[in-house]
C-alpha cells in the first residue's frame, strides 16, 4: 500500500519515503476489512474529536459533554451513539463483543459486529470474558467485567431530569447546581401512587456523588453492577449528541428514600434453560394458549452456564 | 427612613436595601428606592399598575440586578452573592408566592408533591416525615387531607393559591415575598386567604413583603406601607398613619379611591 502511493507521487523526492511510511500508522489496518474504508469507519479527525470529549467525560464521572455526531450507515436509536465511541476507541488487536438486551444473536447485535468486522477487521466474540471492547444496549453481562475491559453503552436520552423539566437550558443549570430535588418529587410521586418506586429501567443514579445519570435504558436490576465496577464505562447518545462516562471504580448510587430503599427487580422465577435463580430474566411467549417460559436475557451466560452443567453431568 | 414599629424597634433588619435604580430603556422603573424589613414585620408595598411594584420585589429577591444600588441581606450582599447561594436562599431562607399559582406550583405533580418539593431540595430523604410534612402543612392551609394526591389542577384558583402559601412555607423561611396573592380571586375567598396569611405571618414570626394594589389588604396585613407611584417611593409609614392621614396627593387620591363596600 505504502509503495503505491510513493510511487506515483511525482512530488516523492526520495526524502519523504520515510515520513509517509510512518503516517501509515495512523490509520492502521487489520487483515480482513474492506478497502475504501478508514480503520474503524470513522476518519481520523472526527475519532481525535470524540476521544477529547470521551476524556473530558472520564475526568467528570457522570457530566453529559457535547460532540459532533456524525451520520453512521444505521438509524438513529439503532445505537448511533455507542457505534461512535466503540469506532474512536478500538484498535487493530481488541477483541469486541455486541449484546442488544444481553443477546449475541439478534439483529441489531449481529448487524454492528458484522459493521466492525468489515470496517476495522478486529475480532469478534460472544463471550464476555474474551472481550475487551462491549458494546450494549439494554443490559450489562452477567459475569462481573475486568480493570482491562471497556463496556461501551447505547443512550437514547442521556438527560435524566429529560421527562421532568423540558428546557436543556435549564437542566444544565439544575446539573451545575446539582439541584436534584426534583427527580425526587419524580420518586415520591410514584410512592404516593403505587406504593413503590415504579421505574423498572433507565433507572436515575447519583455517580461519585455529584452528577445524576441516566444510565441508558438498563433494568433496575443492573444498577448495583455499575457501582465500582472495575472496567471503564462509556456512554454515547448519537441523536442527542452527548457523551458520557463512568471511570473504573467510581461510586454510583441509585437514587431512592430511606424509608423506601432501592431494589433491583427481577421476575420471580429461574432460568427455564440453565436454571439461575439470580439473573436478569426475559419472558418468551411460547405459544397462543398463554405458554410461557422464563429465560436469562444474558445468552453468553446462560450458554456457559449449561455447558458446565452437561460437562458435570458427563463427569 | 427608620423603620417606626413600636414593637420591633432597634432590630437589625432582616432585608435592607438602599439606592436602587432601574430603568427599562426610557423609562424609569425604579428611581432611589429605599426599604427595610425587620423580623416579623410585614410591608406591604402599594401603587397603581407600572409603579414599579413587582420590579421592586423581583430586584430585592435577586431575580432581576438593579442598574445602582444594593440589597443586603443579613449584612450579605445579594447582588454580588453567586446563582447557586442565591437560589439555596430562594429554598430556604426565603418563599416567593405568585401572583398566578400556576407559576409556582407543579401542576403534574400532587399536592403532597408540590409541598414536599422544597424539602426534597433541601435534603429529606425520608418518605414519611415528607408526607406527614405535606399533610400538617395541607391542615394549615385548610385543604382537606384526602386532597394529598390530587393534581393541583383539579383545585380551584382559591386552594391553588393555599396550596402554593403551604409549599412556600414547608421550609420556615424567614421572609416571604408576595406578589399580589389575593389577585384574581372572588371576595370571599380573597377574605379568607388574607385571614390565613395574616394568622401564619403572626404565628410564625414571618417577614412578608406583599406587593398589592388593594388598599383594604393592605390595612388588614401590614405594619407598614411603602407607596410607590413611577418609580418612586413617595409615602411610606405606619399603616394606619398613611391610611388615615394621607400626606401625599397620591396617596390621599388612593386612599380617597377605595370603595366602600
Amino acid at each position: 500500500m505504502n509503495s503505491a502511493t510513493t510511487m506515483d507521487s511525482p512530488r516523492a523526492s526520495g526524502t519523504i519515503d520515510s515520513p509517509r511510511a510512518s503516517g501509515a500508522i495512523d490509520s492502521p489496518r487489520a487483515s480482513g476489512a474492506i478497502d475504501g474504508y478508514n480503520f474503524a469507519y470513522l476518519d481520523e479527525a472526527t475519532k481525535r474529536m470524540i476521544r477529547r470529549a470521551l476524556l473530558k467525560a472520564v475526568a467528570i464521572p457522570g457530566h453529559q459533554i457535547p460532540f459532533g455526531a456524525r451520520e453512521m450507515p444505521l438509524p438513529y436509536g439503532w445505537g448511533t451513539g455507542g457505534i461512535q465511541v466503540t469506532a474512536s476507541i478500538l484498535g487493530p488487536t481488541d477483541t469486541l463483543k455486541v449484546i442488544d438486551q444481553g443477546a449475541d444473536d439478534t439483529t441489531n447485535a449481529i448487524s454492528i459486529r458484522r459493521f466492525f468486522t468489515r470496517v476495522a477487521g478486529v475480532a469478534t466474540t460472544e463471550h464476555t470474558a474474551d472481550a475487551t471492547v462491549v458494546q450494549t444496549r439494554h443490559r450489562i453481562p452477567e459475569r462481573t467485567l475486568r480493570e482491562d475491559q471497556i463496556i461501551v453503552y447505547q443512550v437514547p436520552q442521556p438527560e435524566p431530569l429529560f421527562r421532568l423539566e423540558p428546557r436543556r437550558t435549564e437542566t444544565k443549570r439544575l446539573h451545575a447546581l446539582a439541584d436534584y430535588g426534583l427527580m425526587h418529587v419524580r420518586l415520591y410521586e410514584d410512592i404516593a401512587r403505587l406504593g413503590h418506586i415504579a421505574k423498572a429501567y433507565d433507572y436515575p443514579v447519583m455517580v461519585n456523588g455529584r452528577y445524576l445519570m441516566s444510565p441508558s435504558p438498563i433494568p433496575a436490576f443492573d444498577n448495583p453492577k455499575m457501582h465500582r465496577m472495575p472496567a471503564l464505562q462509556l456512554f454515547g447518545a448519537g441523536r442527542e449528541k452527548r457523551i458520557y462516562a463512568i471511570p473504573p471504580y467510581t461510586d454510583v448510587r441509585s437514587l431512592d428514600f430511606e424509608d423506601h430503599p432501592f431494589r433491583p427487580i427481577r421476575a420471580p422465577h429461574v432460568c427455564a434453560l440453565c436454571g439461575s435463580g439470580d439473573t436478569y430474566l426475559d419472558e418468551v411467549i411460547t405459544d397462543d394458549a398463554g405458554g410461557r417460559l422464563f429465560v436469562c436475557s444474558d445468552t453468553d451466560f446462560c450458554a456457559e452456564r449449561q455447558a458446565d452443567t452437561a460437562k458435570e453431568a458427563a463427569e | 427612613m427608620t423603620p417606626h414599629r413600636p414593637e420591633a424597634g432597634g432590630l437589625t433588619p432582616l432585608l435592607e436595601a438602599q439606592g436602587l435604580n432601574l430603568r427599562f430603556g426610557a423609562i424609569p422603573a425604579l428611581i432611589d428606592v429605599a426599604i427595610d424589613i425587620t423580623a416579623g414585620e410585614v410591608v406591604a408595598i402599594v401603587g397603581e399598575s407600572g409603579s414599579g411594584k413587582t420590579t421592586l420585589l423581583r430586584v430585592l429577591s435577586g431575580m432581576m440586578a438593579p442598574d445602582a444600588g444594593t440589597v443586603q441581606w443579613l449584612g450579605q450582599d445579594v447582588l454580588a452573592m453567586g446563582e447557586a447561594a442565591r437560589r439555596r436562599l430562594m429554598r430556604t431562607e426565603w418563599g416567593f408566592v405568585h401572583q398566578n399559582p400556576r407559576d409556582g406550583l407543579r401542576l403534574a405533580v400532587s399536592a403532597g408533591g408540590n409541598v414536599g418539593e422544597r424539602l426534597m431540595a433541601v435534603g429529606a430523604r425520608h418518605y414519611g416525615s415528607i408526607r406527614e410534612q405535606a399533610l400538617s402543612w395541607l391542615a394549615k392551609v385548610e385543604i382537606d387531607a384526602s386532597r394529598i394526591d390530587d393534581l393541583p389542577r383539579t383545585f380551584s384558583g382559591g386552594m391553588q393559591q393555599r396550596l402554593q402559601i403551604a409549599r412556600t412555607l414547608v421550609t420556615h423561611p424567614k421572609l416571604v415575598f408576595m406578589d399580589e396573592p389575593t389577585g384574581g380571586l372572588d371576595v370571599s375567598v380573597q377574605a379568607r386567604l388574607l385571614d390565613l396569611i395574616r394568622s401564619l405571618s403572626r404565628e410564625l414570626g414571618l417577614s412578608v413583603l406583599i406587593v398589592t394594589h388593594d388598599i383594604a389588604a393592605a390595612r388588614l396585613l401590614a405594619d407598614r406601607i411603602l407607596v410607590m407611584r413611577r418609580g418612586r417611593v413617595v409615602e411610606q409609614g405606619l399603616t394606619d398613619r398613611v391610611l388615615d392621614d394621607p400626606q401625599h396627593p397620591y396617596t390621599q387620591l388612593l386612599v380617597s379611591s377605595v370603595l366602600a363596600a
